[in-house]
């Protein structure tokens, strides 16, 4: 066979002194990078992705997994992916995918802002000691509320409220598809997102009978190809979102390769067993704002009227378009920065198209207050989120939830080694593989993610007592409480922020 | 037998009247003087048999999961999207968009549809769509087919083209009949044009068969002409896009 010119990426090596043969790293790596060679344990170093599961379940720490020394020369300008990608192309013709989000060095601007704190004359508070609250909801909320009194006297809400979705704290996990993820992996979600008082998604892939026991913290999502949307899936969560784009590969469709549809997928998503999955680049249903508006209220006319998310890859009109998408009735506006991951994208969409959430999130919400509509629609951003860090900058900059999934997979084992599309994830996350799902025992891992939310809750609240302020309500758009390091005046200008020492 | 007359009524509110009729058991309902309201049917389950008289607006049907729909006239744009089972027939003409993402259930129209008839549509050995076609269609007939099947028989017209371009473009599933022939330059690149085995004619004249007993035309008189199939070359159309 042709010998690949792109030399691998990583050196899988063992220490042949520790290693007992107990033959663990055979049976662990997803990718078969290791066999059985009669006497030792054989390495084929060309299909290594650096995922690190064989390094954790060595018992003996003899297994390395070293970047290649072996590289092309160095070069500032045609970079090592240049070259690799070149060289991939020339020898299929096709076009290199990738999984998770860009990892390109584009400016961060979640690491050039810096929150707020009080010193001497606006006391901070111990969030150990004073009530913190995280509570929101997501939802309209009406411009005007009317109370009128009781019988028993008391004052109470005239106003019908719109529905809401109620959260113990502004993070949930964004939408990951059974298909892309394993069932595990969405079960992990799913305990997690009930335990914390929060939502997972379902992405497009439909509902897995295992998570109904998990309905009120699920939202189901309806995406281009209708995969196992029906009027039962439709009402099975607390909301619908209507997916138009992923921030990881913004106007390009989804593509779940054949690889990943064994039969439990291809019967959830009504395809032959072993097809790609094809979710067409636009819903062939929506090709205008009054279309979506068609399609938000049909929906809601299915479901009698729960609430409705509309989920868009943050592009360069992305103010406009948010505009037009409160106007045409939906509840939620979901914004997914181009940081944002993906189980396949082409990676030169991936890197090169959207832009990144911060600057989205400052748009959206200035465009909607200008507008006098910023009540009418809740803002996620996602794309990217970190730390509970980002999560505060992002509600600061006018978010009123943020939603992660990367970080979520890597409480489960993930490394982001970025192999996601080949279906092959040694952690049993994004494979159907059901020797590699299995891995993934779902209480398990739930409670190492129950942990991390559990810490950024911490986290957010040594935040607000930093800032003197007792409900994230009072930080959701203030701005105020930012400011910028190395940023120029048209960026602040952008997000509303000043330098910092101004 | 309940009537419902819908005369200069908001949708939502008529909507409601027909969901509260149908689950309090009724099954033949009569709704007159409809006059372009959206959705109706929209979710809709059980039984019941559902006359519409006057032209109903978008949606019509969409999601819907048991009901029969029967139009005695034209209608509009979306109907049964993602329609999960039951039935939508209409004596006239139909608009764009129709069974986007369906799931199940049959879509009988006698005239001519717009664009992007049967996009997406699904299906499984059980439960699998159907959509009938008696005049003509549009461009993007059958993208991206997953599964069901689509028949277009083109009667009646004068001479025009039966359908129009980018027929089963990205088709990986299912079956598309075409009474007559089948002009390759009018394909995808993804299908491939084959003559009926058996199989295929006892698929056809089953559902063929049900189409003329709604429409009150003769199944002899269709299949007096020769039928075309057109099927997905390979599972995986796009396959050989990507480099791994
Ligand atoms: S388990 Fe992961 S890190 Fe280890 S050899 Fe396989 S691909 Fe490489
Ligand atoms: S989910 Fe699995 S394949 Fe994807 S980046 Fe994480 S470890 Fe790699």
């Amino acid at each position: 066979m042709f010998k690949s010119l792109a030399p691998p990426e990583y050196l899988a090596t063992i220490d042949r002194e520790k290693c007992i043969r107990c033959k663990r790293c055979i049976q662990n790596c997803g990718w078969g990078v290791y066999s059985w060679g009669g006497d030792k344990v054989l390495i084929n170093t060309s299909k290594c992705v650096k995922c690190l599961r064989c390094y954790h379940y060595c018992p003996e720490e003899a297994i390395e997994i070293v970047d290649n020394p072996t590289r092309f020369k160095q070069n500032a300008y045609w970079g090592y992916n240049h070259l690799r990608n070149i060289k991939r192309q020339a020898e299929t013709g096709g076009i290199p995918l990738t999984g998770m989000g860009s990892d390109l060095p584009y400016t961060i601007l979640f690491d050039s802002l810096l929150i707020d704190a009080c010193q001497v004359t606006n006391p901070s508070i111990d969030p150990l000691r004073e009530p913190m609250e995280l509570r929101t909801y997501l939802g309209k909320k009406p411009s005007s509320v009317e109370f009128e009194k009781g019988r028993d006297g008391k004052l109470k809400l005239k106003t019908k409220m719109p529905p809401q979705l109620k959260l113990s704290l502004p993070i949930i996990f964004s939408p990951m598809s059974f298909g892309s993820i394993s069932l595990n992996a969405q079960k992990v979600l799913a305990i997690a997102a009930k335990e914390c008082g929060i939502l997972m998604n379902t992405g497009e892939g439909g509902l897995h009978e295992d998570l109904f026991p998990y309905r009120d913290n699920i939202i189901v999502q309806v995406a281009s190809g209708r995969f196992g949307v029906n009027p039962d899936y439709l009402n099975a969560g607390v909301a619908v979102e209507i997916k138009i784009g992923q921030g990881a590969k913004p106007g390009i469709g989804g593509h779940l390769p054949g690889e990943k549809i064994p039969l439990e997928v291809a019967r959830a998503r009504m395809i032959p067993v072993g097809t790609d999955a094809i979710s067409p680049a636009p819903q062939h249903d929506i090709y205008s704002i009054e279309d979506l508006r068609q399609l938000i209220y049909a929906i809601k006319e299915a479901t009698n009227y729960k609430p409705v998310s509309v989920k868009i890859a943050a592009v360069h009109n992305v103010a406009a378009i948010a505009s037009g998408i409160v106007r045409a009735g939906a509840d939620i506006v979901y914004l997914d920065g181009f940081r944002g991951g993906t189980g396949a994208a082409p990676s030169i969409i991936r890197d090169h198209l959207g832009i990144p959430i911060e600057h989205a999130i400052a748009a959206v919400d200035d465009r909607l207050r200008q507008e006098g509509i910023r009540n009418e629609a809740s803002i996620i951003a996602a794309g990217g989120i970190r730390s509970s860090a980002d999560a505060a900058k992002a509600i600061a900059l006018g978010a009123d939830a943020v939603a992660i999934a990367t970080a979520a997979l890597i409480t489960m084992g993930c490394t982001t080694c970025g192999k996601c599309y080949t279906g092959n994830c040694s952690w049993g996350i994004t494979t159907q593989r059901p020797e590699l799902t299995a891995r993934l025992d779902p209480e398990v891992y739930a409670e190492r993610l129950i942990n991390l939310i559990h810490a950024w809750e911490h986290e957010l609240k040594e935040i607000l007592g930093a800032l003197g302020i007792n409900a994230i309500e009072s930080l959701r758009g203030n701005r105020e409480r930012l400011r910028g390091v190395g940023l120029d005046t048209q960026i602040l200008d952008i997000l509303g922020v000043k330098p910092a020492g101004r | 037998m309940l009537e419902i007359n819908a005369g200069g009524m908001y949708y939502r509110d008529l909507n409601q009247k027909i969901r509260d009729a149908v689950n309090s058991g009724e099954k033949d309902i009569t709704v007159r003087n409809v006059n372009g309201q959206y959705y109706i049917g929209d979710g809709l389950r059980g039984k019941s048999t559902i006359t519409v008289e006057g032209v109903p607006g978008n949606d019509l049907a969409a999601f819907m999961d048991g009901p029969t729909l029967v139009i005695k006239a034209n209608a509009q744009d979306n109907i049964s999207n993602t329609m999960n089972t039951g039935k939508v027939v209409i004596h006239g003409n139909a608009g764009d968009v129709l069974g986007y993402g369906m799931r199940g259930g049959k879509l009988h129209i006698l005239g001519d549809v717009g664009y992007r008839v049967g996009i997406h549509m699904k299906g499984v050995k059980k439960q699998s769509p159907t959509i009938v076609v008696g005049g003509t269609a549009g461009d993007f007939f059958g993208e991206y087919m997953a599964g069901g099947v689509l028949i277009l028989l083109g009667l009646n017209n004068d001479g025009r083209p039966i359908v129009g371009d980018y027929l089963g473009t990205g088709m990986h599933g299912g079956v598309i009949y075409v009474r007559g022939e089948i002009d390759k330059n009018n394909c995808g690149a993804e299908v491939g044009i084959l003559d009926l085995d058996d199989e295929d004619m006892k698929v056809l004249k089953e559902s063929l068969t049900e189409y003329c007993k709604d429409m009150g035309l003769s199944l002899d008189e269709i299949m007096k002409k020769g039928f075309k199939k057109l099927i997905p070359v390979s599972l995986r159309p796009y396959g050989n896009l990507y480099a791994y």
